[in-house]
């Protein structure tokens, strides 16, 4: 087994030699995942907060399924999309199939109940510590969803990490709607799939470090940007 | 509560921001998408193909490498402008059923059964492919299938019916069904030390051969042809048909069939080139 070594030997090389395939796939990788994480915390953290600032019937079964969803097989939600975006499909004159603006959809539906579902939770157990306060102040629900989120901002943070993690890791998905089509939609994943299938074992796992540093990299920044807001607050 | 205004609001934001991030818009470049088989694309040789014609039109080509029978599937959706596939009667039925445009023969390569070096069921040296498998059926030796509907898989299974044994009686048992690409599948193989049926394209440029060896090669019978077909405007009038046909009338014209002739992987021919042969 001299494939770890292999390995290792060239992912570093990929990384020091800035191979300029290698950076136009981690480059879309990021581009992708990361719309798809900022337009799932655009659509999930609003309604994870109301989830737990508003009371209505159905509450609770709303908040088993969107933790439910946490759970969504990638590869369900690739050919769930794929039919939607196929031409066939009911948004297929947008002609979105095989482009990297369907691997965004996709990953947004893959990262959207989780994000909401963290969020619920935060907003939830602020909620019980603020709301007797927040209440006698007149504050409305909706001002105080306002609140709640931004007061639960750096705890949102993992969130938005968590769904970052979920979005850049997956490979069922974005394989069936991107197509996998070299220059247009390869990310780290599927090229790792791509090198596997060819018996390039050694760099596939290469591959593999590079996705994990690019992951390390995006988490060390958000921990930097967290302990600035955390200063900042003094 | 949320207007409509606001609703209009964020679902623009929305849609602005799945376009920045796809970063290409639709117009900004001529390109047209090419449902392929998982061999060619593993072989490397549109790597090769590709950027000459590119240069030469100014049109890119994207490929989307998935098993025949799935490409023939994505094609009938409309979302793909051209096929390069085997299977030639699912070809023709294609064409017939008013699918396709038309459709021409490219190129040719063999399929190849591949098995470990000790070989358990003694195929070595034999050159009658359903004789080799029926073999491999008595002795209950590991046989790792496609599995997949894959144009390699329907040859595979032409060669079972020749023999007469039904080999998913035995699937899970002796019969390995990987549902996955020749790729994948020839993993799966090299791990198990199973025999496996594969197109010499992927076979030469596959990297984790471990224990695994060409067993039986030269029957009739292995002959695999790839076609290519136009997808039919008149069925689907957003393909970019002008620019499908002209793949088409690249790859089949001198410059196209001399660049597959001189494709190679360590030194030898994967793909023969044979639209203008006798009898295509």
């Amino acid at each position: 087994m001299n494939e770890f070594g292999d390995a290792f030997h060239t992912a570093l090389v990929m990384i020091v030699s800035a191979n300029p395939d290698l950076i136009e796939i981690v480059g879309l990788s990021l581009r992708v995942s990361l719309s798809a994480v900022v337009i799932a915390a655009l659509l999930g953290m609003p309604l994870g907060a109301a989830l737990a600032v508003f009371a209505f019937p159905g509450r609770r079964a709303v908040v088993v399924a969107i933790n439910a969803l946490m759970g969504l097989p990638p590869v369900v939600v690739g050919l769930t999309v794929y039919l939607m975006l196929s031409r066939g499909g009911p948004l297929g004159v947008l002609g979105l199939l095989f482009t990297p603006g369907a691997m965004i959809v996709a990953q947004v539906v893959l990262v959207l109940p989780i994000v909401a579902a963290l969020t619920r939770q935060t907003v939830e157990d602020l909620w019980l510590e603020y709301r007797e306060q927040l209440v006698s102040l007149g504050v409305t629900p909706r001002r105080a969803v306002r609140t709640m989120l931004w007061d639960g901002r750096i705890t949102l943070l993992t969130a938005f990490l968590a769904g970052f993690g979920r979005a850049s890791a997956e490979v069922g998905a974005v394989i069936i709607v991107g197509g996998n089509i070299d220059h247009l939609t390869r990310v780290m994943t599927t090229a790792i799939a791509l090198e596997t299938s060819k018996g390039d074992l050694a760099l596939a796992l290469a591959l593999g470090l590079v996705l994990l540093a690019v992951s390390f990299a995006v988490n060390a920044a958000a921990q930097i940007l967290r302990d600035m807001v955390v200063r900042a607050q003094g | 509560m949320l207007t409509a205004k606001r609703l209009l609001v964020v679902a623009g934001l929305l849609l602005g921001l799945i376009l920045a991030g796809s970063g290409v818009s639709a117009d900004d470049e001529r390109s047209i998408i090419v449902a392929s088989t998982t061999s060619t694309a593993n072989s490397g040789l549109f790597d090769a193909l590709l950027p000459r014609f590119t240069e030469e039109t100014g049109i890119a080509v994207h490929i989307v490498a998935v098993g025949t029978g799935q490409a023939f599937r994505i094609a009938k959706a409309g979302d793909a402008d051209v096929l390069l596939v085997h299977d030639e009667k699912a070809g023709e039925a294609f064409v017939a059923e008013g699918f396709g445009a038309e459709r021409r023969r490219v190129m040719y390569n063999d399929f190849v059964i591949v098995g470990s070096a000790e070989d358990p069921a003694g195929l070595r040296g034999m050159h009658d492919a359903p004789a080799a498998i029926a073999k491999i059926a008595e002795t209950k030796a590991l046989f790792a299938s496609r599995g997949d509907d894959s144009g390699t898989n329907r040859a595979e299974l032409r060669l079972w019916q020749e023999t007469g044994t039904d080999p998913k009686h035995a699937s899970g048992a002796w019969y390995r069904e990987a549902g996955s690409g020749m790729g994948a599948t020839l993993n799966t193989a090299s791990g198990l030390d199973a025999y496996a049926l594969t197109d010499r394209g992927t076979w030469v440029s596959f990297g984790n051969k471990g224990n695994l060896e060409i067993l039986v090669e030269g029957d009739k019978r292995l002959f695999n042809q790839y076609g290519i077909i136009v997808v039919n405007p008149d069925r689907f009038p957003h393909v970019k048909a002008a620019d499908a046909r002209r793949f088409m009338t690249w790859l089949t014209a001198d410059e196209g069939q001399a660049a597959i002739a001189a494709y190679r992987v360590d030194g030898q021919q994967l793909f023969f080139p044979n639209y203008l042969a006798p009898g295509s």
